[in-house]
């Protein structure tokens, strides 16, 4: 399977991206720089965390007009996978390939810790080797992971199953005190309609190796992998 | 122009120095380079002489101090650049930009030497943390660092927060980074090759921190201070970043001749110190300077506006390096070219407008300044606790301390730092060390800061070589083996005898434990004037220190791993409370000689600890510091989430054994069946060892003297920095 991993000026989890599908999945994987505006040879796209253009406007909101961005809308209308992680997150919220907004987290402060989140779909390209219920421990790093969705919205995304992850406690509870940012619904991942765009605020290459103190992430690099290999 | 170098904080003996470098009266644009260049700050005058007493070689250190960073080898073709820095006093006067612009120079130290820079470290010192300013200072300067560091992928893995009134004017914000670079790689800052150009990158020059140098760090603080606002610059991190990458990919392409980055004293700085290294001279058109304002040329060569970079590179070369540049969106404008001689020309619209020796600019006065014993020294080491009222329940007061200021977790700080980004943290900030793994190898860097300033103030000798002790026993601690030292020494007015004193003292220390461990002083940084109405700050040196880890295998935390098995003390325990923080927090002194430490001890201690680790002997090990065995055995067992109960057998009184910070200690935790291979390890080295007793259970219970659950322990330590940032204040 072949990743491409999107650079933009400012991503800077670009390169623990790059280390995970290459040393730690074993997997084919190239970095695409932001001007690159083909990026058809690739499997799944992945759209790091990071400050892209230094986050000065709006976490997200310069990087979604670099060139390399009609050709992940193009890819994602195609049904590519896609997936954004923090402020790959951000920037695909910016580019309106998934629903929803961040505002800053409710402390005004920057959070980085390992956080519980709850499967609440197992049935997506990404989490197909969960299982519903399942509780992941990966960390959190970021100032604006206050997910933010109209009631109306929100519902509908309820009712697809789009919300693929949720904060939880260590019971696995969806509660407020395990809500590290203020996020509606504690959401802490969302999918598009066609499943095949993923956007979480946790980062996934943090919990991959054993050392790093949680493997709890390698269940979504699974998932694509074995949604890849089933599609072929 | 007598007013104005004396304005511009120069004296008439180095006015008179000035016109004897030049042979003949200086202009105002040469004026203010040589105010800058010979500032304290830049010039290190009053320290220079003192410093070089400093062991600095070891066989595997590759690079010393001089340049921008020192640079050590540690095996298989990698190197370790590292350096500490204080930005004290913008940081007092804008916290959040002042810690900001911190990061970002220490960091451009790091990437300047050719290495990635892979971590930072901050100690922070701020005063009574009753007070309001102490709460917006210090939430100010660590929202800077995360707003800086987390936005340049560089985790801050480490560093440490003191609260002390004597910092209520005059916090001190030092920064340290480490960076990894193939040994190849290693880059200097000097400027060879006549016809060679000289290339400015980055950011565009205006008028921000003009005379940062000289007016905020070479001054006292006082009613003037917030005045000087203006000389605080601002950080751009994005730009910082794109310099990184964009530097990275030139050197890594071999395609620049020299290095340097514009930070205290800009282009003059720059340009100066390249030249002198590389004996040649500079023809520099300011013209050509990209400018974000109208600027007056000696504005432009003193500007301190951030994220530039200043290259040298061969004629030929310029197109690619002009090519990778504008692929990072960087500006990148040749201002110059290297010439013959050692002497900087610089044009402005058509006129030479300075013409100096690059090294008379570089080389500034060296003096030696008077040092005179101050008086409250023997007063304050004369401790009769006698009279003291001493507490009954120790319970209680373990608590009290695990939850004061000083001692409590530092959570809050350290969850606004990424910590994780790069993806080497191993140990998380919260044990002795922070340990990084080195990708593709089996080994791992530890790496940790200290410096408890109670202990210099009352002894600066010996409180300064307990700081070099403690951060190498931090790293022993981790796994690691140390390797190398940096420094920042903050002190207060070098012109004061008394405080010139301590510094004299403190770097003796430096200087004593360094050589007798054998840790090479590779980088440092010196902060004087850190003082506010003429009253000093405590003489403040911070010791950063680097370790390697052969086998990562070998990496260990202060957390009890499990239950069942012995907890054990290396080390003994001597009957002293002098400069406590038991003292300082249950009876408001700062009084008595700080603990003793005998170096031969320390490290036959030290080699003891590594040797039961690399045997897998000792599964966890935790040095005892402030607040002594008891707060060091809450820590373990708050970290490991473990109860221990232990039976210690002594002849001092619990109150010593408990709360006396005595040197060269370490909790350690072995398996049963290990205890007399680990006894073998203690005796042939003669290192006094006690077991304690067991872990287990949720109790932290020591004899009848304390019973704590580990959750209340955990409760206390944890929310107390929140509860105080969110205010209770007297103020």
């Amino acid at each position: 399977m072949k990743f491409g991993v999107v650079v933009f000026p400012g991503s800077n989890c670009e390169a623990d991206c790059y280390h995970v599908i290459d040393q730690v999945l074993g997997q084919e994987v190239e970095y695409v720089w932001h001007h690159r505006t083909d990026v058809s040879s690739y499997d799944c796209l992945v759209l790091p965390g990071g400050f892209s253009y230094g986050d000065y406007l709006r976490c997200g909101a310069i990087a979604r007009f670099s060139p390399v961005m009609e050709a992940v809308g193009a890819f994602a209308h195609e049904g590519g996978l896609v997936i954004g992680i923090c402020n790959g997150f951000q920037i695909l919220l910016e580019a309106g390939l998934l629903p929803g907004a961040m505002l800053r987290n409710t402390s005004l402060r920057f959070i980085c810790r390992f956080v519980n989140v709850r499967v609440e779909n197992a049935a997506t390209p990404w989490t197909n080797r969960a299982h519903e219920g399942q509780m992941l421990r990966i960390p959190i790093a970021h100032n604006e992971g206050n997910y933010f969705l109209d009631q109306d919205s929100l519902r509908r995304l309820e009712e697809e199953g789009r919300i693929i992850l949720r904060y939880c406690d260590q019971q696995g509870e969806v509660s407020e005190e395990a809500n590290p940012n203020g996020a509606a619904g504690n959401i802490a991942g969302v999918c598009n309609e066609g499943f095949n765009v993923f956007g979480l605020m946790p980062h996934p290459e943090r919990a991959s190796e054993e050392i790093l103190g949680s493997t709890d992430g390698m269940v979504i690099w699974e998932s694509v992998m074995a949604h890849h290999g089933g599609k072929r | 122009m007598t007013e104005l170098y004396e304005e511009l904080g120069l004296t008439g003996e180095e006015y008179r120095d000035i016109i004897r470098a030049l042979g003949r009266e200086p202009n105002r644009v040469e004026l203010g380079m040589y105010s800058l260049m010979w500032s304290e700050h830049c010039s290190y005058k009053s320290s220079r002489a003192v410093l070089s007493q400093l062991p600095t070689r070891a066989s595997y250190v590759l690079q010393g101090p001089g340049e921008n960073a020192g640079v050590i080898d540690i095996g298989g073709g990698l190197a370790v650049a590292f350096k500490m820095e204080s930005h004290n006093h913008p940081s007092a006067v804008e916290p959040y930009q002042g810690a900001a612009t911190g990061i970002g120079g220490i960091v451009r130290d790091i990437f300047t030497m050719g290495a990635r820079p892979i971590a930072c470290l901050d100690p922070l010192r701020f005063g009574d943390p009753g007070k309001a300013r102490t709460r917006y200072l210090l939430g100010g300067v660590v929202a800077g660092i995360a707003g800086y560091g987390n936005c340049l992928g560089i985790p801050t893995v480490a560093g440490d927060l003191y609260f002390d009134a004597c910092y209520d004017g005059n916090p001190l914000i030092n920064v340290m980074c480490v960076g990894l670079m193939p040994k190849e790689k290693l880059t200097k800052g000097v400027a060879t090759g006549v016809g060679n150009a000289v290339v400015l990158m980055g950011n565009r020059t205006g008028r921000d921190g003009i005379g940062g140098a000289s007016i905020l760090a070479s001054q006292e603080f006082d009613e003037t201070s917030q005045e000087k606002r203006p000389s605080v610059q601002v950080g751009d991190p994005f730009t910082e970043k794109l310099l990184i990458e964009a530097c990275l990919e030139l050197l890594d392409k071999n395609l620049l001749v020299g290095l340097q980055d514009l930070g205290a004293a800009g282009l003059i700085c720059a340009t100066s110190e390249t030249a002198a290294r590389g004996n040649v001279g500079m023809k520099i058109q300011l013209d050509d300077v990209p400018l974000r304002e109208e600027m007056e040329p000696f504005e432009i060569v003193i500007s301190e506006s951030q994220e530039r970079m200043l290259a040298v590179v061969e004629p030929k070369k310029l197109p690619e390096v002009m090519g990778i540049c504008e692929k990072w969106g960087l500006n990148a404008v040749v201002i110059g070219e290297v010439v013959e001689g050692d002497i900087l020309e610089f044009y402005w619209r058509g006129e030479k407008v300075a013409e100096v020796p690059a090294s008379t600019l570089a080389n500034g006065p060296i003096y030696d300044r008077k040092a005179e014993k101050p008086s409250y020294i023997e007063q304050a080491q004369r401790l009769d606790t006698g009279n003291l009222k001493h507490p009954e329940d120790y319970g209680q007061m373990l608590m009290e301390l695990a939850g004061s200021p000083n001692l409590c977790s530092r959570r809050w700080v350290f969850e606004q730092y990424d910590h994780m980004v790069q993806l080497n943290t191993v140990v998380y900030p919260g044990s002795d060390a922070a340990v990084l793994r080195i990708k593709g190898t089996s080994k791992a860097l530890a790496v940790s800061c200290d410096g408890n300033s109670r202990y210099v103030y009352l002894d600066p000798y010996m409180g300064t070589q307990i700081a070099v002790a403690e951060a190498a026993r931090n790293v022993v601690a981790s796994g690691g083996v140390p390797m190398a030292l940096t420094n920042c020494l903050n002190f207060g007015n070098p012109e004061k005898p008394d405080i010139f004193w301590q510094f004299k003292e403190a770097v003796r220390g430096l200087a004593d434990a360094a050589s007798f461990l054998e840790l090479p002083v590779v980088s440092g940084n010196v902060s004087f004037y850190n003082e506010s109405f003429g009253e000093a700050i405590f003489p403040t040196p911070v010791v950063g220190m680097v370790g390697l880890i052969g086998n990562l295998a070998h990496h260990r935390t202060i957390a009890f791993p499990g239950g069942g098995l012995l907890v054990v003390m290396l080390g003994e325990t001597l009957e002293e409370l002098g400069g406590s923080e038991y003292l300082s927090l249950l009876h408001g002194m700062v009084a008595g000689r700080p603990p003793a430490l005998d170096l031969k001890m320390e490290k036959k201690v030290q080699a003891t600890c590594i040797e039961g680790i690399r045997r897998g002997i000792v599964l966890s090990a935790h040095d005892c510091s402030e607040g002594g065995a008891a707060v060091a055995l809450l820590e373990c067992c708050c970290a490991g989430g473990m109860g221990a109960n232990l039976e210690v057998k002594t002849d001092i009184h619990p109150l010593y054994w408990l709360f006396a910070e005595s040197q060269s200690r370490f909790l350690v935790t072995i398996r049963e069946e290990d205890l007399s291979a680990m006894q073998e390890l203690a005796s042939v080295r003669e290192v006094p060892l006690h077991v304690l007793g067991r872990t287990g259970g949720d109790h932290l219970v020591v004899n009848d003297w304390i019973n704590l659950g580990v959750e209340e322990m955990t409760k206390a330590r944890e929310g107390a920095l929140e509860a105080l940032m969110s205010g209770g204040g007297r103020e």
